[in-house]
């Protein structure tokens, strides 16, 4: 290892035509890429915190309201959570093959791992789209439009095949994609029970959680974006690839989170069955 | 020459095979009614699933002593988090919105 470190340093000293691979405050590239790791793990650690907060919230909430926030979760469809957890897996598989490109020093297959990973990082978002769309229909996102009554008699409804008709007529829009408006006594009804303020609580932090996580996704895609200009005009070396690797503990990371996210917020209420 | 020898290409299909495999179990176990094991049983499949990105997609398995101390401590930063402020919930004995058993005891009532 230092007989290595020494000859790499000497190589660096001798050979400047090496240009951006080797920073000269580093004694050789293994120092520098490990450095880099490290920072990076660094800044994951923040992450780690950042959403530990909102787990330790949704853990204490789920501890004191923990009846009704099953019967929450049952709203949520468990089996589009299951299919976009193997899409991530997936886009997790591509971008793994772009940090091995680059320990490979191919550079044109960098491009089209990354391009891979921002497709099905996107078919996650689509689907996930699609489920905000159905949440609004039901009247579930923590606005004044939530409605817990709502919710549960349309959601047992649409588990018995109901759908295709809507027996209240929905004549006014509500505010977020065209949601049905509750009617009055619906809005009575949450009113007078406590439990719809808990339900709320859990739509809070489902919302929150799962937002949180897609803002990551987003930011994500810019960063490959730039990354694959960068790979694209041959930036990356076999010895200089941190920024590659970097984005790949990222991007890993954003799938860790999804990983504790699916049996947390899909699965609770998962036993409950249809129509509860 | 390479910094890292890159890893074999089957091994990165094979974590996503034990993975997908996994997702479908955890799914299927949500689905029977396990009482008081269906949290453990969610958890715990969940952190093999971590342990198996964390080990080889973001290889931890083959990274320096330093990062795996970092990761350490911020599973350790982690567990002092959520152990603290749950031991100060679970011991006090005060509501932040109306209790669960309300609705319960007093249908209808305010």
């Amino acid at each position: 290892m230092q007989v290595t470190e020494k000859k790499h340093a000497q190589e660096a000293h001798d050979d400047h035509g090496h240009g951006h691979e080797l920073a000269h405050h580093f004694v050789s590239v293994e120092q520098q890429h490990d450095a880099g790791n490290l920072g990076m793990w660094m800044f994951l650690t923040t992450e780690v915190l950042f959403f530990g907060g909102l787990f330790a919230a949704y853990t204490i909430y789920r501890y004191k309201f923990e009846k009704v926030f099953e019967q929450a979760s049952n709203i949520l469809d468990p089996m589009l959570g299951a299919i976009n957890t193997i899409v991530l897996i997936f886009s997790s598989v591509t971008m793994a093959f772009a940090v091995r490109s680059a320990q490979q020093g191919k550079s044109k297959a960098i491009v089209a791992w990354l391009g891979a990973t921002i497709v099905f990082g996107g078919l996650f978002l689509g689907i996930k789209y699609f489920e905000w769309k159905h949440d609004a229909q039901l009247h579930v996102f923590p606005t004044s439009d939530f409605n817990w009554t709502w919710a549960r008699e349309k959601h047992s409804e649409g588990e018995h095949g109901g759908h295709g008709h809507d027996s209240h007529g929905p004549e006014l829009k509500g505010y977020i994609f065209n949601s049905p408006v509750v009617p009055a006594n619906y809005v009575e009804s949450d009113a007078r029970n406590p439990e719809a303020k808990q339900a709320k609580l859990f739509f809070f932090l489902y919302f929150s959680m799962t937002s949180l996580h897609a803002l990551h996704m987003v930011i994500g895609f810019g960063v490959m974006a730039v990354i694959m200009a960068y790979a694209w005009n041959g930036y990356y070396t076999a010895n200089y690839y941190v920024p590659v690797e970097s984005i790949g503990l990222y991007w890993h990371f954003v799938d860790l989170v999804w990983i504790f996210l699916f049996p947390l917020l899909y699965l609770l209420g998962a036993h409950l069955g249809a129509g509860h | 020459m390479s910094l890292h020898p890159p890893a074999k290409a089957w091994t990165y299909w094979a974590n996503f095979l034990a993975l997908c495999v996994l997702t479908v179990v955890t799914w299927l176990t949500a689905r029977m009614d396990l009482g008081a094991l269906s949290t453990p049983v969610a958890l715990g499949i969940a952190v093999i699933k971590a342990a198996l990105v964390v080990l080889f997609f973001m290889h931890v398995w083959e990274s320096t002593p330093l990062t795996k101390l970092v990761i350490a401590m911020s599973l350790f930063m982690l567990t002092v988090l959520l152990t603290f402020m749950f031991t100060d919930y679970m011991t006090r004995n005060y509501d932040v919105l109306p209790p669960a058993d309300h609705a319960a005891a007093a249908p209808g009532k305010h």
